[in-house]
């Protein structure tokens, strides 16, 4: 898939995300949407999966920890076949493999239930350590959002990946700069990120998580780590490609209305 | 009228804290949700904002007690109790001035799903040493038990909800520490069908089924316990004398919350009486907070039918 096809794409999974979360009348519009350009070249271009056996053992595994942006991930799976698109309109209701949180046990494809956040990387540790314990050729790949990096676990787990030279295990930050209570650096500041994860013995790559380009580049890069984990710190905008949901906190975890959506849609389709 | 207990405490909290100047409260990235935001807003120099990081918050709040500062900690309950080895030592061992506000409980949240619903909080903490645990049903028992928590001295683990919950309480109630409280009464007469046990989020659920039951012709009592520790055994006691069986009704797993309470209550003190638990038995799941009481079996609708149900 080219840069351009990727854009496409990537404008077809935001109307996705947004109609979703307005059918669901709850959801987390700013994070999926500030990571799904990630989704979108690592599924598409870097992974390897098959959507039709999704328990293939040599699949490559995907965690989001940062499981409150499952719609982008669920948008994804869709677009891949792992399920009907149809029932993406189904996300948080009754009995729906859709989940408010991915859960693994009700769809395929999630490797890992998650949504307590700063627990993702500890199971990616695990998987890359089973990688290497069976010989087996798989990557790792775990998406933190920056908030979550406040979690002591995070550290926990960022400190054992160099230890245990997992070259196999890969982190990519979305820092798209908003939680809950505000901004990261109002609530608590992460800064100097770059330094610390380095300081920590990362291998350290800062990219621009909208330009298709820098992330292809850099998920190459970091799936030819070899003895030293590889952290991609992405620079998002949480709401990314809706006007008025860019940088707006009350978007982390609101549901656009009809009038919303489709302003947000037309937007997007438009861009 | 009906309020979220989150929102009765959010605003009794403020309220209260302005009399209270060693009051302070820690926040973990969810003030606008647990409601301490409106002590924030108030008391902006009173208020620490620790990110997501309850463990860290919680240590902090032991220390702040450890040097005569009140302090309140919240999230979700599902994230306080997921530091459980933090609250143990740093609250319950160390019997710190620490209180523990943990909101959005059980399967009433409802959209947000499994991983964020609290159903297991009391079974870990009930086993706690030092920790009093209180869950209110309604905004004014939320307000006296705020109250009580902020000049108590111990730790204390309050647990509320994210939805509305209607009043059962009458102007004149007032919370008593360790005593369970009767919300709804058939009139007096024959042995009654049942006694309805239940706590926070599900009481109006119990009135409702005592009172459909009573419309039907069958006595059942709906009680209110607010205080999980200590806990009303001679409540159980009473009912064990006078009513068929007893039900509990909680938002919560069935092991570990008030159905336990109630049969360990039952147990030390010899009752022969059968003992129904309703509440979770599985994780929680997405889905309205009404689909997933009817599903679960936690609506009036199946209090009701338990109070029936032919238990040969
Ligand atoms: C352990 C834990 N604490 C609190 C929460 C509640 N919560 C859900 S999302 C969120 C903010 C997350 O911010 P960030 O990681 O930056 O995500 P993004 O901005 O990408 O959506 C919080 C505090 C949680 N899910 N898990």
């Amino acid at each position: 898939m080219s840069v351009d096809e990727l854009k496409t794409l990537a404008r077809g999974l935001r109307v996705d995300i947004v109609r979703m979360i307005e059918a669901a009348g709850s959801g987390h519009p700013g994070g999926s949407l500030s990571v799904v350009d990630i989704l979108a070249a690592l599924y598409t271009r870097v992974l390897r999966h098959r959507p039709e056996e999704p328990g293939w053992p040599e699949r490559d595994r995907f965690l989001l920890s940062k499981g409150h942006a499952c719609p982008a991930l669920y948008a994804v799976l869709a677009h891949c076949g792992y399920f009907p698109k149809e029932k993406l309109s189904t996300l948080r209701r009754l009995d729906s493999p859709l989940q408010g949180h991915p859960d693994r046990l009700r769809l395929p494809g999630v490797e890992a239930s998650t949504g307590s956040l700063g627990l993702g990387l500890s199971i990616g540790i695990g998987m890359a350590l089973a990688a290497k314990l069976d010989k087996k050729g798989f990557h790792t790949w775990c998406v933190l959002g920056d908030g979550e990096m406040q979690e002591g676990q995070v550290w926990e787990a960022a400190m054992a990946a160099p230890q245990l030279k997992l070259g196999n295990l890969s982190m990519i930050a979305d820092l798209n700069g908003g939680q809950i209570d505000g901004p990261v650096a109002e609530v608590m500041d992460l800064e100097p990120l770059s330094d610390k994860l380095k300081a920590f013995r990362w291998d350290v790559r800062v990219i621009d998580g909208h330009d298709f380009k820098q992330i292809l580049d850099a998920l190459e890069w970091a799936a030819a780590a070899k003895d030293r984990p590889a952290a991609i710190l992405a620079k998002t905008v949480k709401g990314k490609g809706v006007s008025f949901m860019e940088g707006v906190i009350d978007w982390h975890g609101k549901a656009p209305n009809k009038d919303e959506a489709d302003r947000a849609v037309r937007e997007i389709e438009s861009a | 009228m009906p309020k979220a207990t989150r929102q009765a405490f959010g605003e009794a909290l403020a309220e209260l804290a302005a009399s209270r100047p060693q009051v302070v409260v820690l926040d973990a990235d969810l003030s606008k949700s647990t409601m301490t935001s409106l002590f924030g807003k108030k008391f902006p120099e009173r208020r620490f904002q620790f990110g997501i990081a309850e463990a860290n918050m919680i240590g902090a709040a032991a220390g702040l007690a450890l040097c005569g500062k009140v302090p309140v900690v919240s999230s979700f309950a599902c994230f306080l109790v997921g530091r459980l080895e933090t609250i143990r030592v740093c609250a319950a061992y160390n019997r710190t001035n620490v209180k523990l506000v943990g909101t959005h409980a059980g399967l009433g949240i409802g959209d947000d799903g499994a991983s964020q619903m609290g159903l297991e909080d009391l079974g870990a903490l009930r086993s706690l040493p030092n920790l009093s645990i209180l869950q209110p049903a309604d905004e004014l028992e939320t307000r006296q038990m705020t109250e009580w928590m902020l000049d108590h001295d111990g730790p204390v683990y309050l647990r509320l909800t994210r939805q509305k919950t209607a009043d059962v309480h009458g102007p004149d109630y007032r919370f008593k520490l360790g005593a369970a409280d009767t919300v709804y009464e058939p009139p007096p007469g024959a042995p009654l069908q049942a006694t309805l046990f239940a706590s926070g989020g599900t009481v109006g659920e119990a009135v409702k089924a005592a009172r459909a039951l009573m419309d039907r012709g069958f006595r059942a009592r709906a009680v209110n316990c607010g205080s999980l520790v200590p806990f009303d055994e001679e409540a159980v006691v009473r009912a064990a004398q006078d009513s068929a069986r007893l039900v509990t009704l909680e938002d919560h797993h069935v092991n570990g919350g008030l159905g336990s309470a109630v049969c360990e209550a039952a147990a030390r003190r010899a009752c022969a009486v059968p003992v129904l638990r309703l509440g979770a038995t599985e994780f929680g799941e997405s889905g309205t907070a009404e689909e997933l009481y009817e599903k679960r079996g936690l609506s009036w609708s199946h209090a009701a039918e338990a109070c029936l149900r032919n238990l040969a």
